[in-house]
C-alpha cells in the first residue's frame, strides 16, 4: 500500500489541483507542491527505516533476505498474467527520493513564470512525476511499459504548450524518438514472456519471474536490443540523443529540470533494472559497444557543449556528455563503476536541474538565453553568479562536490577493464573544465554586452538553488549514505556476495 | 420455419421491423426527431434481444445464418455503434433542418445488412447482407445532397463497391464451380494443391472483402468517401462496415480458431501452427496497409481524410492479430475491435459536433485553439486520438499491447516489429491534430479560426461522454472485457 502512494499522491492531488485551480490558480501550485513534498517525505521516512535507524511494520532492511525493501503486487488483468507490482530496493529508493526533491524544487521554480492555465501545467507535471514513479517502482514489465509511455503526453504538453520559440518542432522530436524505443520495448517485453510462456505453459509479465528464463544466444540479444534501444534513446545515449538539445532547450524551466533530471535517469534505471539483469550474457557481449558509445558522447556532448551560444543548449550538451558516463559506469560491469553511474544520476539530477533553475529565472529577466549578448552580469546578480560558480565547478567535478565522487568512481571502475575508456573519458573531463568556465565566464564576467537592469534571486529562487547546492556539497563530502544505499543492488546485479538475484 | 427459429433470429427481427416503422411513419412525417427517436427505442430494444437469444448459441438457421458468441458479440458492435451514429447524426442534421427522418430508415437498413453480414455462413446470406449494408450506404454518404463533394464521394463509392460487388460474385460462382459449395465454411479448405479455379476465385473473393476493409491495395475509395460523407456517416462507414466484414472474415478463413482452448493457451497457438488459408496473402495485405495507410496520412492536412489513412492502418493491426490464429487471436481481435470502434465512434461524434450547417469541420484549421474555446471536446477528441495512436491510460494501449502479444505468440515476429515502428509513425499525424487544439492554449488567448459555439444538445454530449469514459475504462481497467471475450469461440459454420 505504501508504495502505491508514490503514484497515487501525484495523480490524486494533480488532479483535485486542477479542479480547484477554477476558483483559484494558488490552489494548483499548493496542492501540487505539497503533493511532492509528501512524496519527498515519504521516501525519507522509507529511507530511514531502510537505513535501519528506526523499524516500520512490512518494511524490511535492505540487503536482509529478501534484496527488497518492500512490494505490493494485486492482480490487475490475471487473464494475461498482468498485475500491477511495485517493488522498492535501495536504487528505486535512491531515484525516488531524487524525483520527490526535484520535482519540490521545479514546482518552485516556476511558482511566478507560469500564469496561464496553471491548473492544467501542474496536472501535467503531476502526471509525469506519478508515470516517473511508477517507472522507479514497476517490478510487472506491463506495468513498467505502461509507466515508460504514460511519461511521454504530459510532457509533450509541457513542452508543446509552455515551450519557447520552437517548442512544437522539439515536442514532436522528443515524442517520436521516445516512442520508438518504447514500443521496441514492448515488442521485447512481449517476446520475452511469450518465449517464457513456451518452456512453462505460464503467461507472466512479472520481471521477477522471467529473469530466469533460458534463452538462445540470438533471441537473448535481439530481446535485449529491444531494451537497449528504449534505454539508450532516453538517457540518451551518443548517436540518439538528438531529441535531446532541441526537448530541453524549448522546455520551460520546469520542463528541463524534470527532463534532464528525471526523465534520463529512468534511461539509466532501465539499463540498470531490467537489461543488465535479464539479460546478463547478451549486456557483457554488448558492453564494448556501449562503452564506445558512452565514451563517443561524453568527448561529442563536451565539444558540442563549447560551440553553443543559447545557454540552455550549453547545459543540454552537458547531459550527453555526463549521461555518457552513466553509461559508461554501467557497462564496466565493476561495482565501482556500477555505484558511481548511480551517483552519477543523482549528482546530475541535481546539478542540472540547479543548472536550469538558474538558466530559467535568468531568463524571466533578460528575456534571452544568447550567451553573446550576456556578460559581466556578477556586478548586478552577484548571488546568482556565486551559485552559477558553484554549478559550473560541479560540471567541472569539482573534489568535494558529489560530482567529483560519481565520476572519480566510474573512471576507477573503468580502469580496470579498459584503459582506453578511462583515458578518453578523462579528456571529457578536461574539456567539461572549458565549457563550463566558458559558460560562467561569457555570463557573468568581463564586461556587459547590453546593459541590463535586473533584480538578484529572490528569496525563493535563492532557497531552491541553495538547498541544491548544499545537497551537492554535502553528499560530495559524505557520500555513504547513498553508496550504502546502492550497495546490495549493486552486488546483487553484479553477482557479487550474496545478494543474490537483481530481481 | 419454427417458432424457435423465429427467437433465434430476434436481433435481426427487431431492427427490421423498426425500419419498417420508421419508413411507414416517413411516408407521413418527415420529422428528423421522431425518427431518431423511434430508431433509438428500436436500436436498444434490438441490443437487449441480443443478450435474450445468448444462451440459445451456438445454433443456426436454415443453414444460412449461424450464430455464436463472436457473432452475436458482433451484433453487439453493430448495434451499439449504430446507436451512438444514430444519435450523433441526429444533432449534426437538425442543424440543417428537422426534416429527413428517412435517414434512420436508410442507418437501420444498413445496420440490419450488417448484421446478416456477420452471421452469415453461405454466400446467398453473405451477398444479401454486404448489398443490403452497402446499398444503403450509397444514399447515407450522398445524404447532403446540397454538398457536391459528398455526391462525388457517393458515386464514386458506387461505382467502385459495384465493381468489387462484381468481383465477388465471379469470385462465388467460380468457387462454386469448382467445389460445388455455396458454403463459406468451405473457403479455408482450399488449396492450391486442388487446381486453379477455386483459388482464383478465392482471390477475386478476396478483392470484394478487402474493398470493404479498406485494406491496401483496395483502399483508393477511402479518403475520398470519408472526406465526402457526413461526419456521422463516415463514423458508421469506418466502425459498421468493416466490422461486420472482420466478423464474417475471421470465421470463413480462421475456422480453426474454433475450440475452447485454454485463455492463456500459447502452447496451443505455437505448436498447431493455426492460421487462416493463405496467410502469406493477408500478411502482405497487413504489413502493406500499415505502412501505406500512416504514411499517407503523414502529408494530409485534413482530419477526416487522416483519420481515413488511419483506419487503413489500424485494419492492418487488427489483420496481425487475425493472422496469428489461435484463441488468443480471437481475443484479440474483439477486442481491438471493441478499441476500435470506441475511438473511431468518439472522433467522429466531435467532428460531428464541432461542424457546421454548412461544412464539416475537417481541416486541422478548424482544430486551431480547439482547447481554449471547447476544453471538453477537445479534451474528448484528444482521448480519442491518444487511443488511436496506442498511448497508456487509454483502450489503444491495452489493445495494440494484445494484437502484438497474439502476434509474438504465433512467432509473427516481423509483424510485430512492423507494427511497433507504424505504430510511432502514426504518432506523428495525430499529434499534429492535438498540437493544433493546444496552439495558444497557455498565452490563454483564442487563436484560429472562429467557428461559431453551437450548442451540442444534452444527449449527443452525453454520448460522446461516455465513449471517452469507455476508452479510459478499457485503458485503466480491460479485464473484465478480457475475460468476457475470452470466453468466446466461433464454432466456424
Amino acid at each position: 500500500m505504501t508504495l502505491s502512494l508514490f503514484v497515487i499522491i501525484p495523480l490524486v492531488l494533480g488532479v483535485l489541483g486542477w479542479v480547484l485551480s477554477r476558483r483559484n490558480t494558488a490552489n494548483a501550485r499548493w496542492l501540487t507542491l505539497a503533493a511532492n513534498a509528501l512524496n519527498l517525505a515519504l521516501a525519507l521516512v522509507l529511507w530511514g527505516a531502510a537505513a535501519s535507524l528506526y523499524t516500520l511494520p512490512g518494511i524490511s532492511l535492505a540487503g536482509a533476505g529478501s534484496p527488497w525493501i518492500a512490494q505490493i503486487l494485486w492482480p490487475w488483468i490475471p487473464s494475461l498474467g498482468i498485475s500491477f507490482s511495485l517493488s522498492l530496493d535501495g536504487l528505486s529508493l535512491t531515484m525516488l527520493t531524487l524525483t520527490g526533491l526535484l520535482g519540490l524544487m521545479s514546482v518552485l521554480a516556476s511558482w511566478k513564470g507560469i500564469t496561464e492555465r496553471v491548473g492544467f501545467f501542474h496536472l501535467n507535471l503531476s502526471l509525469v512525476l506519478a508515470g516517473v514513479n511508477g517507472v522507479f517502482l514497476a517490478s510487472d514489465l506491463f506495468l513498467f511499459a505502461f509507466f515508460w509511455e504514460l511519461m511521454l503526453v504530459p510532457m509533450y504538453f509541457l513542452i508543446d504548450i509552455w515551450g519557447h520559440e520552437n517548442r512544437h518542432k522539439a515536442a514532436v522530436k522528443f515524442f517520436l524518438f521516445t516512442q520508438i524505443g518504447g514500443l521496441l520495448m514492448l515488442v521485447s517485453i512481449i517476446g520475452l514472456a511469450v518465449v517464457h510462456a513456451m518452456q512453462t505453459g505460464i503467461w507472466t509479465f512479472s520481471s521477477q519471474e522471467l529473469v530466469g528464463t533460458v534463452l538462445s544466444p540470438t533471441v537473448s540479444m535481439l530481446l535485449m536490443l529491444g531494451f537497449f534501444a528504449a534505454f539508450a534513446v532516453k538517457l540518451p545515449a551518443f548517436p540518439f540523443h538528438t531529441w535531446l538539445p532541441d526537448a530541453h532547450t524549448e522546455a520551460p524551466t520546469a520542463g528541463s529540470v524534470i527532463l534532464a533530471g528525471l526523465l534520463l535517469k529512468t534511461g539509466g534505471y532501465g539499463l540498470i533494472r531490467f537489461a543488465l539483469p535479464l539479460f546478463p550474457t547478451s549486456s557483457h557481449q554488448i558492453a564494448p559497444v556501449a562503452i564506445a558509445m558512452a565514451v563517443a558522447g561524453i568527448i561529442y556532448g563536451g565539444i558540442m557543449a563549447f560551440s553553443q551560444t543559447d545557454m540552455k543548449r550549453v547545459v543540454a550538451y552537458t547531459s550527453v556528455s555526463h549521461l555518457g558516463f552513466v553509461l559508461l559506469g554501467i557497462y564496466a560491469f565493476t561495482p565501482q563503476a556500477l555505484s558511481g553511474a548511480i551517483l552519477q544520476m543523482v549528482s546530475h539530477g541535481i546539478s542540472t536541474g540547479a543548472l536550469f533553475i538558474l538558466v530559467g529565472t535568468l531568463q524571466d529577466r533578460i528575456h534571452t538565453r544568447d550567451l553573446t549578448r550576456m556578460g559581466g552580469l556578477w556586478k548586478q546578480v552577484p548571488r546568482m553568479g556565486a551559485a552559477a560558480l558553484v554549478l559550473a565547478m560541479a560540471l567541472v567535478g569539482l573534489p568535494g562536490l558529489l560530482n567529483f565522487v560519481s565520476e572519480f568512481l566510474i573512471l576507477v571502475g573503468t580502469w580496470q577493464v579498459s584503459g582506453i575508456a578511462t583515458v578518453l573519458a578523462g579528456v571529457g573531463l578536461v574539456m567539461a573544465t572549458i565549457y563550463s568556465l566558458r559558460l560562467f565566464q561569457t555570463a557573468f564576467h568581463g564586461t556587459p554586452r547590453e546593459t541590463w537592469k535586473i533584480a538578484d534571486l529572490s528569496g525563493r529562487e535563492g532557497a531552491v538553488l541553495f538547498i541544491l547546492i548544499a545537497l551537492l556539497i554535502g553528499f560530495g563530502l559524505y557520500p555513504q549514505p547513498i553508496l550504502q544505499m546502492v550497495n546490495p543492488v549493486v552486488n546483487g546485479i553484479l553477482g557479487i556476495g550474496a545478494g543474490g538475484g537483481a530481481l | 420455419m419454427s417458432l424457435a427459429n423465429l427467437v433465434n433470429l430476434l436481433p435481426l427481427a427487431v431492427i427490421a421491423l423498426c425500419s419498417l416503422v420508421v419508413m411507414l411513419v416517413a411516408a407521413f412525417t418527415r420529422r428528423l426527431t421522431l425518427s431518431f427517436a423511434i430508431s433509438l427505442i428500436g436500436l436498444i430494444v434490438a441490443l437487449v434481444s441480443v443478450f435474450v437469444v445468448w444462451p440459445l448459441q451456438p445454433y443456426s438457421v436454415s443453414g444460412l445464418l449461424s450464430f455464436d458468441s463472436f457473432v452475436l458479440f458482433g451484433f453487439l458492435l453493430i448495434i451499439g455503434a449504430t446507436i451512438f451514429v444514430a444519435v450523433s447524426a441526429w444533432a449534426y442534421l437538425k442543424r440543417h433542418s428537422d426534416e429527413g427522418g428517412d435517414f434512420y430508415f436508410l442507418l437501420l437498413l444498413s445496420a440490419l445488412g450488417a448484421c446478416i453480414l456477420a452471421a452469415a455462413s453461405a454466400f446467398a446470406t453473405f451477398f444479401l447482407g454486404l448489398e443490403l449494408m452497402s446499398v444503403s450506404l450509397y444514399a447515407l454518404i450522398g445524404w447532403r445532397r446540397d454538398r457536391a463533394i459528398g455526391t462525388e464521394a457517393a458515386i464514386k463509392y458506387l461505382i467502385l463497391a459495384g465493381v468489387s460487388s462484381a468481383f465477388l460474385l465471379l469470385g462465388m460462382a467460380m468457387i462454386y464451380a469448382d467445389t460445388g459449395s455455396m458454403d463459406l465454411g468451405r473457403l479455408s479448405s482450399i488449396s492450391l494443391s486442388t487446381g486453379l479455379v477455386a483459388p482464383v476465385g478465392m482471390g477475386l473473393l478476396l478483392v470484394g472483402v478487402g474493398f470493404k476493409l479498406a485494406v491496401v491495395p483496395f483502399h483508393l475509395w477511402t479518403p475520398d468517401v470519408y472526406d465526402g460523407a457526413p461526419a456521422p456517416v463516415t463514423g458508421y462507414i469506418a466502425t459498421v462496415s468493416k466490422g461486420a466484414m472482420i466478423v464474417v472474415l475471421v470465421r470463413a478463413f480462421a475456422p480453426a480458431l474454433v475450440g475452447s482452448g485454454g485463455v492463456n493457451s500459447v502452447a496451443s497457438a505455437s505448436q498447431q501452427p493455426i492460421s487462416p488459408a493463405f496467410p502469406w496473402v493477408f500478411a502482405v495485405i497487413a504489413g502493406l496497409s500499415m505502412f501505406v495507410g500512416n504514411i499517407l496520412a503523414l502529408r494530409e492536412n485534413n482530419v477526416k481524410r487522416i483519420l481515413a489513412y488511419s483506419s487503413i492502418a489500424h485494419l492492418g493491426y487488427i489483420l496481425v492479430a487475425f493472422l496469428a490464429g489461435g484463441t488468443n487471436a480471437l481475443r484479440a481481435v474483439s477486442f481491438y475491435l471493441v478499441t476500435y470502434f470506441v475511438t473511431t465512434l468518439g472522433a467522429f461524434a466531435v467532428i460531428a459536433e464541432l461542424s457546421t450547417e454548412s461544412r464539416d469541420a475537417d481541416l486541422v484549421e478548424d482544430f486551431q485553439g480547439l482547447a481554449a474555446r471547447r476544453p471538453w471536446m477537445a479534451a474528448a477528441l484528444t482521448a480519442m486520438l491518444l487511443s488511436l495512436a496506442g498511448l497508456p491510460l487509454t483502450a489503444g494501449f491495452v489493445g495494440k499491447f494484445i494484437i502484438i502479444t497474439a502476434g509474438a505468440g504465433a512467432e509473427l515476429w516481423a509483424l510485430a516489429v512492423i507494427l511497433a515502428v507504424n505504430g510511432t509513425i502514426s504518432i506523428f499525424y495525430y499529434l499534429k491534430i492535438i498540437s493544433a487544439m493546444f496552439r495558444g492554449f497557455a498565452e490563454g488567448g483564442t487563436v484560429g479560426a472562429s467557428t461559431p459555439l453551437i450548442r451540442v444538445p444534452f444527449i449527443a454530449a452525453c454520448a460522446v461522454a461516455i465513449l471517452v469514459v469507455a476508452v479510459v475504462a478499457l485503458g485503466v481497467y480491460p479485464s473484465p472485457l478480457l475475460s468476457f471475450l475470452g470466453t468466446f469461440t466461433s464454432n466456424g459454420f
